[in-house]
């Protein structure tokens, strides 16, 4: 082989440096491939396509000065009530992460667990299980009356802003549990031993160091709260009633009842605007608040309860939980196996007996339905599109979560885009995949596999909120340390990042299992009718009238409950390589 | 290379060997509600040498949605459960191909609203208010009558209706009232519904589940807006066998609305054939009994003999209200806006 270089070689080195010059550019990028390609064709490109029918030049005129003034009340009830949720839900979140994190007792991982399941539960089951405690004919107004022999229920819960705030506080806390408990259970110890030492007492260490340690994970367990309370739309349809309409409820009357895709476009559209300026805000406050400190593995916080006024806290906080958490959930595992006798009208006396033909109803086709689903395949169907939403979302998300850690401007830019699948109109996005994934190429409308990419659509802001907290408290001196004494990169990440975000992981594990599994609105407008998942089927049972279906939609509804709690648990108790050694 | 093109070549003959012979797929887009026996569809498509696929596309109004957004590429052959609510929005999108199907023959002509034979009627029922029996009896209450008995302050606080924006049941409802009072007096119906106490939520589910007292939620309400059918559902489903429905419903001339289901073939299909021998197997004696057990709706064929259940326990009414497609589509946002405005505000 000759040594002078030939032109061709020289050619070829040049574009060989370029080349190398056009990755080191893209390097940066490269872990948001995954996740551009996936927003682009399922989540912008559908929602341009639909937004477009409704808001060309064209239609907008159409647009009467009415609607703008209809637009703007919704808006504002939209803002007031998701403030209030969020601020209600902090304020219950918030002690019960720290009582979880810092202590340990008996049942934790069941109360956690607990916590988690109304986040997955169908609007309509929540939706009779409160009926069942605080309805007008509910046990407590039921008990009330019996008690001072009052003509009518005193209670007047459903259809109030209460029921709407109580209903949201009962399905996000979990948030707040879960991602402030994850950054509370890593906190370095010596920091509040060592502002004890110099005479803080506890408060003042509570809001000098630990709370401004917590910061980027209440920012992240707020903004997640306030978008979902933002895009309610169940809670306020079937607990808030017909007085009181949010965005997204506007958007479905619009778009599905009215057909007036202008308005519902420009709706959806407010609606998307208000998500990317919250996320906005949140990731300014969050870079000014990232403090790396020394994170520790969890479980090495954990403290026993001793004294006894920790004892009545603890014991105080384990009883609201459970009347907040389990009351409402009670009725639906009672509603399952109680029957209700003929004479249901005859008031006083309703005789109740105990049954398992609901669960034995399940398993039988009595009309010889087309669409009968056999309760294992319901179930099988939901784990399926969870275990494809998981381990989705976590590919997708864990790359740019561990980007975001020391992002450049242009990825502080993407960082808040994130966020926008949780503020788009499920409605909305429904339609949008209907008109853009209905001819080839694209032709993938009748896949089952929309169900999973359109749940970890909703599953990937919570995955990356999880991670990206945990990731960054990590601070860059460990991974030098242990680079310096000789680890490779591989194990560098293995030995240092692993053992601080494997809790975060599961953490944002869960969070894509029960958004999978619950998840109703948008899974209703692409689900092939063969392969319905459970809230489906309960949909199924409460479209028709009759004992039998109302006793088997609620013991498809325990079926659901059951699943998604030994799923967290499962999930939770996975000892990964890694867990619990620092 | 050789050897593998081969193999590659005998393995392709192969698989198209063991294939199944090729069947003609036809897609059938319906809503939410829609059900069939299996064995029933499954005569259609051995008869057919077809396999039929369902595509559920949401509530009525999400489905017809859908199928009109996607006119260009339609997603399906057949479209099933636009109802006369939504039948001009339907006509008016232009999603249908005209085929006059020679079942019509045995359909009353009150039934076909479409004369270009574009939306065929395929069954229908009767939005009417059921009342709990055993809570009129204890109460040694007489069961209304009219639509004008509702305001009555015996029957305060005592019915639950939903809400027209958001449910097709309170639509009907409110249509009902629109042609019983006319457009000059319903609202003034509605004030006095409201001053007695009418309770109004946001869906069915809730209405009957929640609300109503003779389902098995058992709640505050002893009459609520539903189907004539829903006293055989109760007894059909019942948890215990029933001699008698727990419920009836409120039948008096023009208190009950009548709504009417069509099924049309999407324009743009490519099997043309067997989508008009789908929508003859639809208007056909076999699907016609199906149907009031699948979906508690009335078949309009006459020829179609009525379950048991139906005859025993499910009414029609005899003087429904009706009202004009056409006129329905004109005025329906108007309608919905100063209801909301009178009962909700």
């Amino acid at each position: 082989m000759s040594q002078r270089t030939s032109p061709e070689d020289a050619e070829s080195q040049k574009r060989f440096s370029i080349r190398v010059f056009a990755y080191s550019w893209l390097r940066p990028l490269l872990p948001w491939l995954g996740v551009s390609v996936f927003f682009s064709l399922f989540f912008f490109y559908p929602l341009a396509r639909i937004l477009w029918v409704g808001l060309n030049p064209t239609s907008l005129f159409t647009i009467s000065s009415d609607s703008f003034l209809l637009a703007s009340r919704v808006f504002l009830f939209t803002f007031y009530q998701a403030i209030l949720s969020t601020l209600l839900t902090l304020a219950l979140g918030l002690p019960v992460a720290f009582l979880f994190a810092r202590y340990d007792f008996r049942g934790k991982s069941f109360l956690r667990a607990l916590t988690a399941i109304p986040f997955m539960l169908p609007t309509v089951v929540v939706a009779a299980g409160f009926n069942a405690l605080l309805g007008p004919r509910g046990w407590i107004n039921l008990g009330l009356m019996d008690l001072f022999h009052l003509q009518t229920a005193p209670i007047l819960f459903i259809g109030t802003l209460g029921a709407i705030l109580l209903a949201h506080v009962f399905y996000n806390t979990t948030i707040v549990i879960r991602l402030v408990g994850n950054a509370l259970a890593h906190l370095d110890p010596r920091q509040e031993q060592a502002a004890r030492t110099l005479g803080a007492d506890p408060l003042r260490v509570l809001y000098q160091v630990i709370l401004p340690l917590l910061r980027p994970s209440i920012l992240a367990a707020s903004i997640l709260t306030f978008i979902f309370d933002f895009t309610s739309f169940g809670v306020i349809l079937l607990l808030g009633g017909p007085h009181f309409s949010t965005l997204e409820v506007e958007i479905y009357k619009q778009a599905v009842q009215a057909f007036n895709l202008p308005l519902a476009g420009l709706l959806s559209l407010i609606q998307l605007l208000c998500t990317l300026i919250f996320s906005i805000i949140y990731s300014r406050l969050v870079t000014r608040s990232v403090v790396p400190s020394s994170p520790r593995a969890a479980g090495t916080n954990l403290r026993k309860v001793r004294a006894f006024r920790q004892k009545l806290i603890l014991g105080g906080m384990v009883l609201l939980l459970l009347i907040l958490f389990v009351l409402p959930l009670a009725s639906l595992p009672l509603s399952s196996v109680v029957r209700l006798e003929a004479d249901r009208g005859q008031r006083g006396q309703i005789i109740y007996g105990f049954t398992a033909d609901y669960y034995k109803e399940l398993f039988i086709n009595r009309s010889d339905s087309i669409f009968y689903v056999p309760p294992f395949d319901a179930i099988g169907n939901s784990l399926a599109y969870a275990a494809l939403t998981v381990i989705l979302s976590l590919a997708l998300g864990f790359p740019v979560a561990m980007a975001l850690v020391h992002p450049h401007r242009l990825e502080r830019i993407l960082d808040p885009v994130l966020m926008l699948p949780l503020g788009a109109s499920a409605v909305t996005l429904g339609l949008g995949f209907i008109v853009t994934f209905n001819k080839p190429p694209l032709a993938w409308v009748t896949s089952p596999l929309l169900v999973p990419l359109a749940h970890t659509l909703i599953a990937l802001p919570f995955v990356i909120r999880n991670l990206q907290p945990a990731l960054a408290s990590i601070p860059d001196r460990l991974r030098q340390a242990a680079a310096s004494l000789g680890a490779s990169p591989p194990c560098v990440w293995f030995t240092v990042d692993w053992p601080i975000v494997v809790r975060a992981t599961l953490s944002a594990a869960v969070f894509a299992f029960t958004i999978s599994l619950g998840e109703f609105g948008a899974t209703s407008l692409v689900v092939r009718p063969e392969y319905p998942t459970l809230p489906i089927a309960i949909a199924r049972f409460l479209s028709q009238p009759g004992g039998l279906n109302y006793g088997q939609a609620m013991a498809m509804a325990t079926v659901l409950m059951a699943v998604c709690g030994a799923g967290i648990l499962l999930i939770e108790r996975l000892r990964l390589p890694g867990t619990g050694e620092f | 290379m050789k050897r593998l093109l081969v193999v590659a070549l005998s393995l392709s003959v192969l698989l198209a060997a063991c294939a199944p012979k090729a069947l003609v797929t036809l897609t059938v887009m319906t809503h939410d509600s829609f059900a069939a026996s299996a064995s029933v569809v499954a005569a259609f498509e051995q008869a057919n040498n077809a396999k039929v696929v369902f595509l559920k596309s949401g509530d009525a109004g999400a489905a017809l949605n859908k199928a009109i957004l996607t006119k260009d590429a339609p997603l399906a052959d057949v479209f099933y459960g636009v109802d006369n609510t939504f039948l001009s929005r339907a006509l008016d999108s232009g999603i249908y191909e005209p085929y006059a199907s020679p079942s019509l023959a045995n359909i009353p002509a009150e039934f076909q609203l479409d004369p270009q034979d574009r939306a065929l009627p395929v069954d229908y029922g009767d939005v009417c208010i059921n009342y709990d029996k055993a809570y009129f009896t204890a109460h040694a209450l007489p069961v209304p009558a009219t639509l004008e008995d509702l305001t009555n302050p015996a029957y305060k606080g005592m019915l639950v209706v939903e809400n027209p924006s958001t449910s097709s049941t309170g639509l009907a409802f409110l249509l009902a009232t629109v042609n019983h009072f006319g457009v000059t007096g319903y609202l003034e119906y509605w004030n006095s519904l409201r001053a007695n106490g009418v309770v109004v939520v946001d869906g069915w589910e809730t209405a009957y589940y929640t609300n109503f007292s003779g389902s098995s939620g058992h709640g505050p309400q002893p009459m609520v807006l539903s189907y004539a059918s829903s006293p055989a559902a109760e007894v059909v489903y019942a948890t215990t066998k029933l001699t008698d429905a727990p419920t009836a419903s409120v039948l008096g001339p023009g208190t009950c609305f009548r709504q009417i289901e069509f099924v049309g073939i999407l324009k743009g299909t490519s099997h043309l054939a067997l989508a008009r021998k789908f929508v003859d197997f639809m208007l056909g004696q076999q699907f016609q009994e199906d149907m009031p057990l699948q979906m508690y709706v009335y078949p309009v064929n006459s020829a179609a003999k009525l379950p048991q259940e139906f005859v025993q326990y499910a009414q029609t009414a005899s003087q429904p209200a009706t009202l004009d497609p056409a006129v329905i589509a004109a005025n329906r946002d108007k309608w919905i806006a100063d209801w909301t405005n009178t009962v909700l505000r």
